[in-house]
């Protein structure tokens, strides 16, 4: 029975090691879900070229949520923002063309230090979009 | 008897290990879901004015500096400025409670030092006419958060700042600087 016991031990420190002993620095490029799926949780079309509305309503629609705007870059396309509520919620949306008729919408965002990977937040995030722009978001393959 | 003891608390801490190493914290359901809040507060945070949008954001900006926001970044192409302070955010209560505390029992609790106040501003042109340009409006949204940090360095408030006296203050200020603009003062 002691031999059993024993066993047990080195099991519980294996187990102890296998969840402690992943370098930190993975994280760096690190990500849950496979790229493509993440892109289309993340990514939708909208039929307008209007791109400026569109940066000035992804930025309403950010304020709206709680969100201040931290950073806009109109040639770039890019609207980084934050929204504080007892947690630290960052997110960056991106706007590009997508083909002649087209804009693709990209948002990421980070609940205080983890991705958020899920896709219902980013729906929400879609749905208050495309009513503030009154299109509707096409999801893209 | 004794095995049993030994057994149930290695069952235990395995239980806690995969806890440990499964339970994430995840995003709250209403982090990005629209609500009635929301909505109360874009009519708490906007306010309409009768200017073009380059007169205001200028306005807005010298307000914000009457106010002794640093500007972080702006984009006037987009109508965006975002400014932040940081304060003194010591209160008196706070303070003569954290003594009687360390009288009592000797310990020493730490008390709100300092907090940063950070502010988006962005302004939106609205045509109430499309054929005349020179009627031209302009919407203009402010919000502010908080971040408290207390005398050990930790955070303990992160929150918006949706109180209705404030902004009401700040648009009051707002109108001035835009007459001031306008008069070339």
């Amino acid at each position: 029975m002691k031999k059993k016991q024993i066993l047990l031990l080195s099991l519980l420190i294996v187990l102890i090691m296998l969840i402690s002993c992943a370098p930190s620095t993975k994280q760096v490029l690190a990500t849950k879900g496979s790229q493509v799926k993440l892109r289309s949780i993340q990514t939708r079309a909208f039929d307008t070229t209007d791109r400026e509305k569109m940066l000035r309503t992804v930025i309403a629609t950010l304020q709206d949520l709680g969100f201040i705007v931290d950073k806009a870059d109109d040639v770039l396309g890019a609207v980084s923002a934050t929204k504080l509520e007892r947690y630290t919620l960052r997110m960056t949306v991106s706007v590009r063309p997508r083909g002649e008729t087209q804009l693709i919408v990209r948002a990421n965002a980070q609940y205080n230090i983890t991705a958020v990977e899920d896709p219902e937040p980013y729906q929400q995030f879609f749905d208050a979009l495309s009513k503030a722009i009154f299109l509707t978001a096409h999801q893209v393959d | 008897m004794k095995y049993n003891i030994f057994y149930r608390l290695i069952v235990t801490i395995i239980v806690f290990l995969f806890l440990f190493a499964s339970c994430a914290p995840t995003i709250p359901k209403e982090a990005l879901q629209l609500s009635k809040e929301n909505l109360k507060n874009r009519q708490l945070q906007t306010r309409r004015f009768d200017t073009d949008e380059k007169t205001l954001l200028s306005a807005s900006a010298a307000v914000l500096q009457d106010l002794g926001f640093t500007i972080n970044e702006s984009e006037t192409d987009l109508g965006v400025i975002a400014c932040s302070k940081e304060r003194d955010a010591t209160s008196a209560g706070q303070i003569a409670g954290a003594v009687i505390v360390a009288l009592l029992t000797g310990a020493v609790t730490p008390v709100d030092k300092q907090q940063l106040i950070r502010s988006s501003l962005v302004t939106r042109p609205v045509h109430i006419d499309e054929t005349d340009k020179s009627k031209c409006q302009t919407a203009v949204r402010i919000t502010f958060q908080r971040i408290v940090i207390n005398t050990q360095g930790q955070i303990t408030r992160r929150e918006g700042i949706n109180e209705a006296e404030i902004y009401q203050e700040f648009f009051d200020k707002l109108s001035q600087s835009v007459f001031l603009e306008a008069h070339e003062i």
